[in-house]
């Protein structure tokens, strides 16, 4: 057991707040009293606007959360929900109050494993960001769901750390499989950063997928959850993206956007979020059929996508609101 | 060499020097052949093995405080003198400890002590038909990289040399160990893999986590494996049990963020930029004042931690020391 962090897992959900603060780093047993106070407040702060935002105790609906926790209080692959609950303060008044997200068809989602396929956008991985908000927050019982980081990410310090305790893991098809088979539910964004990246004229169209995720769907015999995602276009407004200046720089894209000139437009746009979550989808087959067989399967997801997200842009009304 | 001796032909020296098959070795069991029998690890090996086997200890160094009953041969493992442990005895398994892990020594005393010292060994197991032969390699092999899975499993690539050129040839010892399995297949070979050892050895994992304060890498950190040295030597003896043969990797307790471990052992931690680590070990290192050679930070950067399933399953191993007890050994037995 951790030291100070003693878990046993019947009350681990219950940790002690001075324990979740000593967790991230801000040891406040060892300093003066003040700094020990402040801390404390600090603490109680996110805990009070974390129970305004969920309209319950951040504890209690972790407590409903299948996870697989070692007496350190850390899974397997490294998340630690005391630190995730500091990411979600943050996340939380993003998609409450920021981008006021709309979640329609969260209770599609099934139990045990799934893959969450959704459609990519917005130069930054908001998206992911709220999709996370959202199945903590909104769905019953809440998750805490796993994204694939990219590898060159890992590198970076802080940000893999980071990425780490919120429960992210590296992008490499056994990490997926480990996961699914551990029941959890995986966010796959198959555009990547083609999809990212797009260019405003682009919004909304689907880039080319990857196969990797329906392989892995029918190997693990995953169902398919498709996520369309209305609002993450428009808080960046991309006009080029300079491919030639990332493959120097070996960054994933190079966008053009005007707006991070302008006094306060590095913060992307407040548009509104739309989520639909679809139907699951349940595929089977040969997972080592050839690509064509594949892009059959991978077709059906897509358009199901695109379909999703022409209704929710016929249905909106205003970007903003 | 090893090749040379690999299909020795079949003459009367072989027979009196066989010790018959895996169910013989049960009943009457032949002498287990320990090489690195001085180290800390080989010691303890040394200490369970000889209440039930005969043991014969191989190493140049000397061996002082040694059970009576424990034949002690102080010789080099290049040294073809090394034979007469084999002619005389009837060896019913070869335990190889004696992998020399010592950035400090020359790359030519490394290789030549690695590598044609392992492969004479393999000599030998091939030319008395030895019926068993356990290697004690590492996780190392595989080594820390940023796009490691979380979970490596015995058939991962052995990378462990890329980025650590003073590795390679213990990723050589692995390989040479791999290919007995063919070479030789009526020998049972098992290639043992364990996470960083921990306890009174004087490994890099246990010393590391004496210092105080530990050095860490700022903006990482890694989940980490670790197994208590009890636990390997368990699993050394049911690598000997009739019948196994493989590849295993060993993990110990539940893995947990190195930031845990030094909370456990009360240590202070001092995080520092890699970019700062890397050039401030470098100058210490060739100024002689440090041991920690700089590409070896990957380790407290990256995660290289393995899927033990395979050694719970068939070789029946499961650590029995708890986290806090692996952690805190490395503090046990100091002076």
């Amino acid at each position: 057991m951790c030291g100070s962090v003693t878990l046993p897992s019947s009350v681990a959900h219950g940790a002690k707040r001075s324990d979740a603060l000593a967790r991230i780093g801000l040891n406040g047993r060892s300093g003066p009293g003040l700094l020990r106070r402040l801390l404390g407040a600090v603490d109680d702060t996110v805990d009070d606007a974390l129970e305004r935002l969920l309209g319950e105790r951040f504890d209690d609906r972790l407590a409903r959360v299948p996870l697989t926790l070692g007496t350190s209080g850390v899974d397997p692959f490294g998340l630690d929900p005391q630190w995730a609950k500091y990411a979600l303060v943050t996340i939380a008044m993003l998609h409450r109050k920021y981008f006021r997200a709309d979640v329609f068809g969260i209770e599609n989602v099934p139990r045990g494993r799934v893959l969450l396929v959704a459609n990519h956008a917005g130069q930054i991985p908001i998206d992911g960001l709220l999709i996370g908000a959202a199945m903590f927050m909104d769905a019953e019982p809440p998750r805490i769901i796993r994204a694939m980081v990219e590898k060159w990410a890992v590198g970076l310090p802080f940000v893999s750390l980071a990425f780490t305790r919120v429960g992210q893991v590296v992008g490499v098809p056994e990490n997926a499989k480990r996961l699914l088979s551990q029941g959890e539910a995986l966010l796959v964004f198959p555009e990547g950063a083609r999809g990212i990246a797009k260019t405003y004229n682009r919004r909304y169209k689907l880039a080319e997928f990857g196969l990797g995720f329906m392989r892995m769907a029918i190997e693990t015999n995953t169902p398919i959850v498709p996520i369309a995602i209305v609002g993450a276009e428009e808080q960046y407004i991309s006009v080029a993206n300079i491919e030639s200046l990332a493959r120097i720089l070996r960054m994933p894209a190079f966008p053009i956007v005007p707006q991070l000139l302008v006094p306060g437009g590095q913060f992307p746009l407040p548009t509104k979020y739309r989520m639909w979550f679809g139907e699951p989808m349940r595929f089977g087959g040969d997972p080592d059929d050839d690509d064509a067989v594949m892009d059959e399967k991978v077709w059906l997801v897509r358009q199901t996508i695109q379909s999703m997200l022409n209704r929710g842009l016929k249905e909106r009304k205003h970007v903003f609101w | 060499m090893v090749e040379s001796a690999a299909f020795p032909s079949p003459g009367p020296r072989s027979g009196t020097a066989r010790v018959a098959g895996s169910v013989k070795a049960t009943s009457t069991p032949g002498a287990v052949v320990v090489t690195g029998i001085c180290g800390r690890l080989g010691k303890q090996l040394a200490r369970v093995l000889h209440r039930e086997r005969r043991v014969v200890g191989v190493d140049r160094r000397p061996f002082p405080d040694k059970p009576k009953d424990i034949d002690h041969a102080q010789v080099d493992i290049r040294r073809t003198k090394l034979k007469d442990v084999f002619r005389t005895g009837d060896v019913a398994a070869v335990v190889h400890l004696g992998v020399m892990h010592d950035p400090r020594a020359s790359a030519s005393e490394h290789h030549s002590w690695n590598v044609a010292g392992f492969g004479k060994l393999l000599e030998y197991v091939a030319q008395f038909q030895v019926p068993k032969l356990v290697v004690l390699s590492s996780a190392n092999v595989y080594g820390p990289q940023p796009q490691n899975p979380q979970f490596l499993t015995e058939e991962s690539p052995l990378l462990g040399g890329q980025n650590f050129s003073d590795i390679r040839d213990l990723v050589e010892v692995d390989m040479l160990a791999q290919s007995f399995f063919w070479k030789l297949p009526e020998t049972e070979t098992v290639i043992l893999r364990p996470v960083h050892i921990l306890g009174t050895v004087h490994n890099a994992p246990s010393n590391f986590l004496r210092r105080n304060p530990v050095l860490t890498v700022m903006g990482f950190d890694p989940m980490t494996q670790v197994i208590h040295e009890a636990d390997v030597v368990a699993a050394i003896e049911l690598a000997l049990s009739p019948g196994i043969r493989g590849i295993f990797n060993l993990a110990g307790s539940e893995p947990v963020p190195l930031s845990c471990l030094i909370k456990i052992l009360g240590r202070q931690k001092l995080s520092v930029p890699y970019s700062v680590a890397k050039v401030a070990l470098s100058r210490l290192w060739s100024l002689r004042l440090t041991t920690f050679p700089a590409p070896e930070l990957d380790h407290i950067r990256y995660v290289c931690m393995v899927d033990d399933r395979r050694a719970r399953q068939v070789l029946g191993f499961a650590p029995s020391k708890s986290l806090d007890e692996t952690a805190l050994a490395v503090d046990e037995g100091r002076w």
